[in-house]
């Protein structure tokens, strides 16, 4: 009798829980279902009012965003092009960062360490208005530079990659290496980056997708529209006069910028949920 | 394991020279693109220097003024609540979502099916460009958008609710989309600090009779409360640094009433129409309070790291 309720009991509570996560599943999707049904819908469905079903309106959107006035592809391609970049300056120089101070024994290290810890939580924003007069004194503005090589100097993914070579790194194989005559920098480039890849791979991820939705920067460096990355152009279809819009056209460009992230997300996201887990220290 | 490794390392003294050339590149970069700003937003905090018009102002020395004028015209203390606010209405939700979603994920003896699943779907609106998300949002709450176009046909609304022009209604739609947004970060975090548990803990305390929600007050919250205080400080500092999504929402105005309206908002505004002297005496003040919140942050996870 005893056992049985309790078996009931559970049982309610397990009910609880399930309907509890699926409730915070769709509070999560929800609006990426709409995103897509719309994108699908052409202007005039869409006024009517929402309806859940998809439309056959997609690749119309589609060719008609092509052929407006934002400059799409440019945008995908230079999003694409500056967080590509970002990411494999980021990854590359904070493990070499990494294992700079993992590996060597210098007077500096302890300090260097501290420094670092202590400067990762500062963010761009306070830095902004120097970093703007730099960029413009060495005519940089309007230019892809500002926003790919600071990515060098990151010290989240420096204090990621630390954590994982302290697991990892055995050092007695760089040693073995060395009576074996290789160079430091031979060792780094060809023993240390491969032994790295989990590390690595995490970590671009994340350096990409941070410098794929940047948008306080950009917006401030970038002036010509052909210049500009995806979310500039998202915040200039913000502030046009969108009741004359084709809202397919804005649903559909709000959905090129979002469902790659999506897809690519969905077959690596193993990793990074793990990757945030492991990290522990992430904005 | 450290100290074996210490050991080794001491035969190594003749290459430790490395060290220094490899942190070159991470070190140069870092003096050129945020001390030197550092520096020079500090400096132009003291100066007097903006645009009216077609003529330029400045730069003349002008000492304190720009921190003084600051304080003095008010605005600050509006936009430091209204971030403030935003930030509450969004992290108190998430914090509470996060923790019971984090106790059900570590709880290995309630074997819930499919976690592996949900955390990817409460993972996933980290990864959406902000601006993007903002502008779906824009559209989705407008007048006559879906989500109006939905309520008023289950009969929950006679008309459209202008969610944009209402300031609670905004503000909680800004609160909304954080709380979305880093909830399930958050939970994965605080996950793996209940995952650390030693399980003896919990089923001792169950063999004496005591109640889920007893196990959960008196023992996991107090052991997670390092995770806790860290999460919530790097949440604040996340939150004064809440820009993109108002931003776009309110297509920069802060609107209604600049109710919305955030300090790197603020910030920007200064930024975009080239007060330099404003903006430098802002960044200093953000400087100096993200500083302070970053050193407690260090003392943290210092601390966990000494364990």
């Amino acid at each position: 009798m005893e056992k049985e309720r309790q078996g009931i009991g559970s049982r309610i509570k397990r009910l609880i829980t399930y309907v509890v996560l699926v409730l915070v599943s769709m509070l999560c999707l929800f609006w990426f279902y709409i995103l897509f049904v719309n994108a699908t819908r052409s202007n005039a469905e869409i006024q009517v009012g929402f309806s859940p079903v998809p439309g056959k309106y997609l690749i119309k959107n589609w060719t008609k965003l092509m052929q407006g006035a934002l400059p799409i592809w440019h945008g995908l391609f230079n999003s694409l092009f500056i967080a590509s970049l970002s990411a494999i300056l980021t990854t590359y120089f904070s493990a070499m960062t990494a294992y700079a101070i993992h590996t060597y024994e210098f007077k500096l290290k302890k300090y260097m360490f501290t420094f670092i810890l202590m400067v990762m939580m500062i963010p761009s924003q306070v830095t902004a208005l120097g970093f703007l007069r730099l960029v413009d004194d060495m005519g940089l503005m309007n230019t892809f530079v500002p926003l790919i090589i600071p990515s060098i100097a990151a010290p989240v993914t420096f204090f990621y990659m630390k954590q994982y070579m302290e697991s990892t790194l055995q050092l007695a194989i760089v040693e073995a290496a060395r009576i074996d005559g290789a160079g430091e920098f031979r060792i780094f480039n060809t023993m240390i980056i491969p032994l790295m890849k989990p590390a690595i791979a995490v970590q671009a991820i994340f350096g990409f997708v941070s410098s794929w939705n940047n948008y306080f920067i950009p917006a401030l460096i970038l002036q010509d529209d052909k210049k500009k990355t995806l979310p500039v152009l998202i915040a200039q279809l913000r502030s046009a006069d969108w009741l004359n819009f084709d809202m397919g056209q804005v649903y559909i460009m709000i959905a090129f910028s979002i469902f790659p992230v999506i897809i690519v997300y969905l077959f690596l996201s193993k990793y990074i949920v793990q990757g945030v887990a492991l990290g522990s220290v992430k904005g | 394991m450290k100290k074996a490794q210490r050991g080794k390392k001491s035969k190594v003294v003749r290459y430790n020279r490395w060290g220094y050339i490899f942190l070159i590149p991470f070190i140069s970069v870092y003096v050129i693109f945020q001390l030197i700003p550092l520096v020079s937003t500090v400096y132009n905090s003291f100066f007097e220097n903006y645009r009216s018009g077609l003529s330029q102002v400045g730069p003349n020395f002008v000492g304190f003024d720009n921190y003084l004028k600051i304080f003095t015209d008010g605005d600050i203390w509006t936009y430091l609540k209204n971030t403030m606010i935003m930030w509450g209405m969004g992290f108190v939700p998430q914090i509470l979502l996060s923790l019971l979603l984090g106790a059900w994920f570590s709880n290995k003896r309630a074997k819930i099916k499919g976690t592996g699943f949900f955390k990817i779907v409460i993972y996933l609106p980290n990864l959406i460009m902000a601006s993007a998300f903002s502008m779906l949002f824009f559209v989705l709450f407008s007048e006559k958008g879906p989500i109006n176009s939905i309520l008023v046909d289950l009969g929950i609304l006679q008309n459209g609710y202008k969610f944009l022009s209402n300031v609670w209604s905004t503000r909680t739609l800004i609160a909304f989309m954080n709380c979305i947004m880093w909830f399930g970060n958050t939970t994965i975090l605080l996950m793996a600090g209940m995952m650390g548990i030693d399980p003896s803990l919990t089923e001792a305390a169950e063999v004496d009779g005591a109640t889920s929600l007893q196990i959960f007050s008196r023992i996991t919250l107090p052991l997670v409360k390092p995770i806790l205080i860290y999460v919530m400080i790097t949440s604040l500092i996340g939150g004064l640094q809440m820009f993109d999504v108002p931003q776009i929402l309110t297509n920069g105005t802060g609107n209604p009433v600049e109710s919305s309206m955030t300090l790197i908002m603020y910030l920007n505004k200064h930024l975009y129409s080239k007060n330099y002297g404003m903006g430098g005496a802002l960044s200093v003040l953000l400087f100096i309070i993200t500083g302070i919140l970053s050193l407690l942050v260090f003392k943290i996870t210092d601390k966990k790291e000494a364990k």
